[in-house]
């Protein structure tokens, strides 16, 4: 190995374009949030000078409330909540369809197809998974006509679409995905031997599950978690669309601050929303050290 | 090992046939319904079939110009996917050496991958925002905005395609086997020549792959343009803006078609990473196999 270049340096040019992207479009950009959460506004532009104004006014009123929420807490808590939901449900989900393919699907070209098949949905357009849900929830559609078809209501039911159960349900549609990759990951790592000696001691299957393959899924269990909370903390789309604009979120709250060229409000509900994604984040990665799982 | 399937084998391919149907069931029926008749509406029945709501969206159907959001889309999506492409594979290389600031590079990447969008696209907006002041002060007064599909778009885009392209990379290089390179040294190759010849063969199928990633995922992307694209739109945000408007078919008949693209790009991308694998298995070495 005589070459007289330094490796570095040239490792250095490999890389240099990626961190002048992630150096200019992401890290660049999350400063200026933060700087300019402290600064002043008017109604048609931002002031540079340091004020607390953007959080005083995204908390107010929340103290003197108490013990109802005010807007920022009710939204939060709003947000919290369906997260939580989301979270649990592609969990379950999630683990199911990759224990499946990981342990009982035997042949591996059958594992690569099945896995595909989960794969592609996630390849194709968000909005358009979301409308997709309008000819079964709507009014007339499928699931109203099947349940009046069957006598089992007499009014279309109005809170299939445009309602919290809506979001929920398309949430878990779009990003369950995000859950089964890690999970599979760390379920194709578990030694086969290790299930073969629970069941040789005795173990049955529920005690094998949680006693050997749960606590080795841990990583992919936290990655997928880290992934799906993140998403839902700051979505304002899904919300959007398929809670018919008239459901409140984080993601919505900096939105409508955005549409309103209201930046350092704006900022500041970003900051607040990035302080709490991060501490999430921290909690979860404690349990499992993410480099070693690529 | 191989005894009689259980009963939880069973219960769990319903379980996944069911999520199957899940996942596709929804779209399935809009697909259905874009074939929709000239009467028909949103929902089913389906009234009559016709192409007509195709042919609404291609005359375009006077409230936004789907054509050129369609144009607009696939060309920032073809930038990303060569951007996304180069930029991973050279960093990929550069991640199997030590270099100061690795570890910056990749906690980056991953932040980058689970930081709200929405505080992306904010801080990018801000950020061309802050510079088209500073322009308009001190340099020209009449600069507009530096603010567009090429410039705060494109790098809203590669923010989120880069962190799976380098994801991708790490996992190739894990497999990767050095001593292939280290043969081809020694046989007196140039480093470029060792790349171009041994390296970039063995790891080009799962290349195309992080190809798919860059175009489709800026094809579909929402969030992170919502604030950074400027005075156009792409064609996620006209159809995220249709769908508090139309109450038509054409919604539908504009998602089939995006869809499609989708489709084609995928199942293109796999049969090249098949047919790349294959002619590896073909025409790879056949040390060990020969006479002895």
């Amino acid at each position: 190995m005589t070459d007289n270049r330094s490796p570095t340096l040239i490792a250095w040019l490999q890389a240099g374009p990626m961190m002048l992207v992630f150096g200019l479009f992401f890290l660049l950009p999350l400063v200026f949030v933060a700087v300019v959460s402290f600064w002043n506004y008017n109604d048609y532009e931002m002031i540079p000078a340091f004020t607390v104004r953007g959080y005083t006014e995204s908390f107010s009123g929340c103290l003197v409330k108490l013990p109802d929420l005010c807007t920022l807490f009710a939204t939060y808590w709003k947000t919290v909540q369906i997260c939580f939901l989301v979270w649990l449900l592609t969990l379950l989900i999630g683990f199911t369809i990759a224990y499946f393919l990981a342990f009982h699907v035997r042949s591996r070209t059958w594992q690569i197809a099945l896995s595909l098949l989960c794969t592609i949905p996630f390849w194709t357009s968000n909005v358009i998974r979301m409308i997709a849900w309008i000819p079964l929830l709507g009014r007339n559609g499928l699931v109203n006509q099947g349940l009046m078809g069957l006598g089992l209501v007499a009014q279309p039911q109005e809170w299939l679409l445009y309602s919290e159960f809506s979001v929920v349900l398309a949430l878990v549609h779009l990003f369950t995905f995000f859950m089964i990759v890690p999970i599979f990951n760390s379920m194709m790592r578990i030694d086969r031997s290790l299930i073969e000696a629970a069941y040789d001691a005795g173990a049955s299957g529920w005690q094998t599950l949680w006693n050997v393959v749960i606590p080795l899924c841990k990583p992919g269990i936290v990655i997928g978690s880290i992934f799906v909370i993140t998403i839902v903390m700051g979505d304002f789309i899904t919300v959007g669309v398929m809670g018919g604009q008239q459901i409140a979120s984080v993601g919505k709250l900096i939105e409508t601050r955005l549409n309103a060229l209201q930046f350092p409000p704006a900022a500041a509900n970003a900051v607040l929303l990035l302080g709490l994604t991060a501490l999430i984040i921290g909690v979860l990665s404690r349990l499992v050290d993410v480099r070693k799982e690529l | 090992m191989h005894e009689g399937r259980s009963t939880s084998f069973y219960l769990l391919a319903a379980f996944f046939a069911a999520y199957v149907l899940f996942l596709y069931g929804p779209m399935i029926a809009i697909f259905v319904l874009s074939f929709q008749g000239p009467q028909g509406g949103l929902t089913f029945p389906m009234n009559g079939v016709s192409l007509h709501w195709f042919q609404r969206v291609f005359a375009g159907n006077g409230t936004v110009d789907i054509g050129s959001a369609f144009e607009r889309s696939l060309a920032l999506g073809l930038t990303v996917m060569l951007l996304t492409v180069a930029m991973s594979v050279a960093a990929g290389m550069a991640f199997r050496k030590r270099f100061a600031g690795s570890s910056i590079l990749f906690y980056a990447a991953i932040a980058s991958l689970i930081v709200p969008s929405i505080v992306t696209s904010l801080g990018i907006a801000l950020e061309f925002h802050l510079i088209d002041d500073a322009i308009q002060k001190f340099l020209f007064p009449r600069w507009q905005t530096g603010m567009g599909l090429f410039t705060s778009g494109l790098g809203a885009h590669l923010t989120w395609t880069l962190p799976f392209g380098l994801l991708i990379m790490f996992a190739i290089f894990n497999r990767f086997d050095g001593r292939l390179e280290e043969a081809a040294r020694d046989l007196g190759a140039t480093p470029w020549q060792t790349f171009r010849h041994v390296v970039l063969p063995i790891i080009l199928p799962s290349v195309v792959g992080i190809g798919l990633f860059g175009f489709t995922l800026s094809w579909d992307e929402l969030a992170r343009s919502s604030q950074t694209i400027g005075a156009v739109n792409t064609l996620p945000l006209e159809l995220q803006g249709l769908t508090t408007t139309v109450t038509k078919p054409d919604i539908y008949a504009l998602g089939t078609l995006t869809t499609a693209v989708s489709f084609l790009v995928i199942g293109t991308s796999l049969a090249v990473i098949l047919l790349l694998q294959w002619r590896q298995q073909r025409r790879g070495s056949d040390a060990g196999k020969g006479m002895v």
